[in-house]
């Protein structure tokens, strides 16, 4: 077994030193009738042979790169520099536990202080954590902040957050004996959240770019809220609009979570993604998760520290702000890589392109008969109604080797009145040759 | 000074001082290097775009006033910045990582080959099923794997962590109470467990009873009995606990609690020494998460990501959360929505947007692959070794909380072994760190007084052991014999000296700041 560098002699060897006679001696503590003698699953492999299992099971997806491909709704075909993939593959990097012994882990605390930086200056907000497990876990811990700030419980969601967003807040606050008032579903962007806002709410959940694209203005949103004593939560599951939208931070916003899976991170079906999570100085001790903080050592040379610790669940256990322990550091680390090699010149210059590529897309399937676009504004995502059954159309589509979006049925069953919904979403990998494909395609299944 | 027939040295000379400073602080291969925001520039990028046509934008009144203040690197800064940033770090790939309980084992490089194969890495969670067939039956397979190792009958994929895992098993329990019409809200937690199963339950509501451990950190089940009541939903149990002992008597607690009408959860966190060997199914588990970050060889990357994985027994199937894998006639199917759902799935609610962790899910299966049945029970027989080697490679000088006994795939020790010497378990691993090591956990468990508990898991050679033996024999002598110094002053030879944590809390500064303009005149 190429992973285990005992031979059997060695093994012998370490046995007699111990002074047993077989290893399973070593296994007494486990009740004998309880022992197994043998998993019925296969033996071991080669590494050409996994080579050859796993790829057969790649083979039988169809991948983002090798066709015209629109989906989004929460998670973005980007494209990532090589460089990115090469640095987050350093041993020294890939292979590092959490950074508890700061004196021999500066460069992963480094780039987390990074990290932090960055996401502080792109949400407009005073501190960022060092992430969370993605956007949707980053956002039902928001609720959960904010009920502790506030001491209330009842949170209201917008009704264009993301349904697995919302599902993951209801299923946590449930739990947790809290109340969440999920407005419905709003493609066409026209709930009046105001009027929801009252003086028992704790927090009010909006996403801009709402799920179905449309850029939503927080800044009377938080005014509401903050007049109740109530906080502003924003969720942004597409990082690279801040390029060119105005920060929630900007507009009021007290918590800001997000998906930073759009810098430096592939699609991978869902994850591992990296969560975003920033807040005003005034709450920092409310915060979840880790976070990294600036001091000297013995020397008087800068460095970098776990730091706040106290509110971690190591610390104080069942008084802890959250049990999070593990979060995402090597994705975060890719998206402070791709981040830094961007800039902000070039991160506004992929949000240009991302949203030439949404308005040319936006403008060409909007002149197809019995299409039509539901958004005022949107960034790089928007959503149309079709004349028929969006499931079903982007299953023809998907026959015909185009990846055309999202049905709204997707993530939101059973509801007639949403069936006809499909999600759009182009960004800078998008050619015109692609947008010529989804259009001619969706000409002819409609 | 040994010199060689024409007056050269031939040994280097013994410094009477420190080395002298040099004028970028630099020390050759060690370099410092500046943060981002003092090297980068907000007009340099590193990824070049072709100007967009010409269009109209319509973000409506949204677009963005003011800067970001977001600097930038060009490719080859970018590069050498992380390139000089990663050599400070410690890895399992450079050393022995002998952490407790985090199982810092080696981490396949055909893992990270095959996640990233673009049928695996390069799908969305939301392109319709028809096109991702082969991802749903890797999960399914997974599942399968995970299933025969425990014993037990669902599994819940989606968690991102192992705290993660232990918020869904421990929902999972109360959504059963709950089905039940029953009002149970103490969960009992023993006195030596990891800070997020206390933590896992208050998050949800739960009120922590604790349990107190017997002198050798096991849990008795007479403690247990005492505790429990029709007020009590669980239990959180690790199993083989942290103090590296496998839990004896956990048959006859797991009975106990079930006749008390309570649940018992197990922390997976210590699978690696029991795969292949026990299955927990079998030890009367209810739910249980495993830690794929640690068991099963994905890259811990610097604090994540990790996954978590739950296996439910029968009594809690029911309530795993949606989306989870139903494996029918024809197939396996992505179960995602409560519309789809079949009469006895009752899922508690969602854990996560998507459907998990999967590029964690490719890396764990290529690694399940490639040991197979024998190689997954010879891994644990080899990482139990070699924590019983290490524990007869230092039995005489260093002192263990309950005596001399086998462990598991960990071995703890206590300070006691320090007394009267003037170093601390901290100067002790901090006194490692010089010698080229990364320390062990130290001062978990709580239970033992100055703990320090190895895991050198099964990736290590007995030429690697020996070595590491060897160094904590020198350093235990060194401390005995008074040379303390070097304890109180390590670690020397690190890219930093000790840094000063409680400064760093009291005035916490977590983002980089633009100087004043005034410091920036002084320079």
């Amino acid at each position: 077994m190429r992973f285990l560098p005992h031979s059997d002699t060695d093994r012998q060897a370490m046995l007699a030193s111990i002074g047993v006679a077989s290893v399973d001696d070593l296994f007494t503590d486990i009740p004998a009738d309880l022992r197994v003698h043998g998993l019925d699953l296969p033996k071991a492999a080669s590494e050409i042979s996994v080579e050859r299992t796993l790829g057969r099971l790649a083979a039988r997806n169809m991948p983002a790169s090798s066709v015209p491909f629109f989906v989004g709704a929460g998670a973005y075909k980007h494209h990532v520099p090589a460089t990115v993939d090469h640095l987050i593959q350093r041993s020294e990097f890939l292979t590092s536990y959490t950074p508890y012994q700061p004196e021999i882990t500066q460069g992963t605390l480094q780039v987390l202080f990074e990290f932090q930086t960055q996401v502080a200056h792109l949400t407009g907000m005073d501190v960022a954590n060092a992430s969370m497990y993605d956007g949707s876990t980053a956002t039902a811990e928001a609720v959960l902040m904010a009920h502790r700030v506030t001491k209330r419980k009842k949170a209201i969601l917008s009704g264009g957050l993301h349904p697995h967003y919302r599902a993951v807040v209801e299923s946590l606050s449930d739990m947790a004996g809290d109340v969440v008032a999920a407005l419905p579903a709003d493609p066409t962007s026209t709930e009046d959240i105001l009027a929801t806002i009252d003086k028992d709410t704790s927090c009010v959940v909006v996403q801009s770019p709402s799920v179905y694209g449309h850029l939503i203005d927080l800044a009377p949103i938080a005014a509401k809220a903050h007049e109740v004593g109530a906080l502003l939560v924003a969720v942004v599951t597409e990082i690279v609009s801040l390029g060119l939208v105005e920060s929630p931070g900007a507009q009021g916003a007290d918590i800001v979570v997000g998906e930073g899976q759009s810098i430096g991170n592939p699609l991978t079906f869902g994850g591992p993604y990296v969560g975003l999570f920033a807040t005003r100085q005034k709450y920092v001790r409310q915060m979840p998760g880790r976070l990294c903080g600036e001091t000297v050592d013995a020397e008087g040379r800068r460095g970098f520290v776990l730091t706040l610790s106290t509110r971690e669940q190591h610390i104080r256990r069942d008084k802890a702000t959250s049990n999070i322990c593990t979060n995402s550091g090597l994705c975060a680390l890719a998206f402070t890589i791709h981040m830094t090699l961007l800039g902000e010149a070039g991160l506004v210059r992929l949000a240009r392109i991302n949203h030439a590529n949404a308005v040319r897309l936006a403008d060409s399937l909007s002149e197809l008969p019995g299409v039509s676009l539901l958004n005022d504004s949107f960034f790089n995502e928007f959503t149309l109604r079709l004349p028929g059954d969006a499931a079903a159309i982007v299953e023809g589509l998907a026959a015909k080797g185009v990846l055309a979006g999202v049905p709204v049925s997707r993530l939101e069953p059973g509801k007639p009145e949403l069936a006809n919904l499909l999600i759009v979403a182009s960004t800078e990998v998008n050619t015109d040759e692609d947008r010529a494909a989804l259009v001619a395609a969706l000409r002819e299944v409609l | 000074m040994a010199m060689n027939t024409q007056g050269r040295p031939t040994a280097p000379t013994t410094p009477e001082t420190s080395a002298p400073e040099t004028f970028t602080g630099n020390r050759a291969l060690q370099i410092e290097e500046a943060l981002l925001f003092e090297i980068g520039r907000n007009d340099v990028t590193g990824v070049d775009f072709d100007d967009p046509a010409p269009f109209t934008e319509r973000l409506g009144k949204h677009a963005r006033k003011s800067s970001i203040d977001l600097p930038g690197l060009s490719e080859p800064e970018a590069m050498r910045h992380y390139v000089r940033l990663s050599q400070k770090n410690y890895s399992i790939d450079s050393g022995l990582y002998p952490l407790g309980s985090c199982t810092m084992k080696h981490n396949p490089r055909i893992n990270e080959k095959m996640a990233r194969l673009p049928g695996l890495g390069d799908i969305h969670p939301l392109q319709p099923l028809s096109t991702v067939q082969g991802a749903v039956e890797l999960m399914a397979e997974l599942g399968r794997w995970l299933l025969e190792m425990t014993g037990m009958t669902s599994v819940a994929l989606s968690p991102k962590a192992g705290a993660h895992g232990e918020l869904c098993g421990m929902m999972a329990i109360k959504a059963a109470v709950r089905a039940k019409g029953e009002n149970r809200n103490i969960v009992l937690v023993p006195e030596s467990a990891h800070g997020t199963n206390p933590a896992t339950a208050a998050a949800i509501g739960f009120k922590v009873v604790t349990v107190p451990a017997r002198p050798d950190g096991t849990v008795d089940p007479e403690a247990v009995k005492a505790l429990l009541s029709p007020e009590v939903a669980a239990i959180m149990l690790t199993n083989p606990n942290t103090c590296g002992l496998f839990e004896r008597d956990v048959v006859e607690i797991a009975a106990a609690v079930h006749a008390a009408g309570a649940f018992f959860y197990c922390d997976g966190a210590n699978f690696n020494a029991i795969v292949g060997k026990a299955k927990v199914g079998e030890l009367g588990v209810d739910a249980m998460h495993i830690n794929l970050h640690k068991t099963f060889s994905t890259p811990h990357g610097g604090g994540g990501p990790g996954a978590g994985p739950v296996v439910f027994s029968e009594r809690l199937s029911a309530f795993a959360p949606l989306p989870f894998i139903r494996v029918e006639a024809d197939g396996p199917v992505l179960v995602e929505n409560e519309s789809e759902l079949q009469a006895g799935e009752t899922p508690f609610g969602r854990m996560v947007a998507f459907h998990g962790q999967m590029g964690m899910f490719v890396r764990a299966l290529s690694y399940m692959l490639s040991h197979g049945a024998d190689g997954l029970q010879q891994a644990s027989e080899d990482a139990v070794l070699n924590a019983n080697y290490v524990r007869a490679g230092l039995r005489d000088l260093m002192s263990q909380p309950s005596g001399d006994r086998t462990c598991m795939h960990e071995v703890l020790f206590d300070d006691t072994f320090l007394d009267g010497t003037g170093v601390t378990t901290l100067d002790f691993a901090k006194a490692m760190i010089d010698e080229g090591y990364h320390p062990m956990t130290m001062y978990f468990p709580l239970v033992v007084h100055g703990a320090m508990l190895i895991e050198p898991t099964e990736s290590e050679s007995k030429a690697s052991l020996d070595l590491f033996v060897a160094t904590l024999r020198d350093l235990v002598m060194k401390a005995k014999s008074g040379d303390v110094e070097r304890f109180h002053q390590a670690p020397l030879y690190a890219p930093r000296r000790r840094l000063d944590e409680t400064r760093a809390a009291r005035s916490p500064k977590l983002k980089w700041e633009k100087p004043e303009p005034w410091s920036e005149a002084a320079e």
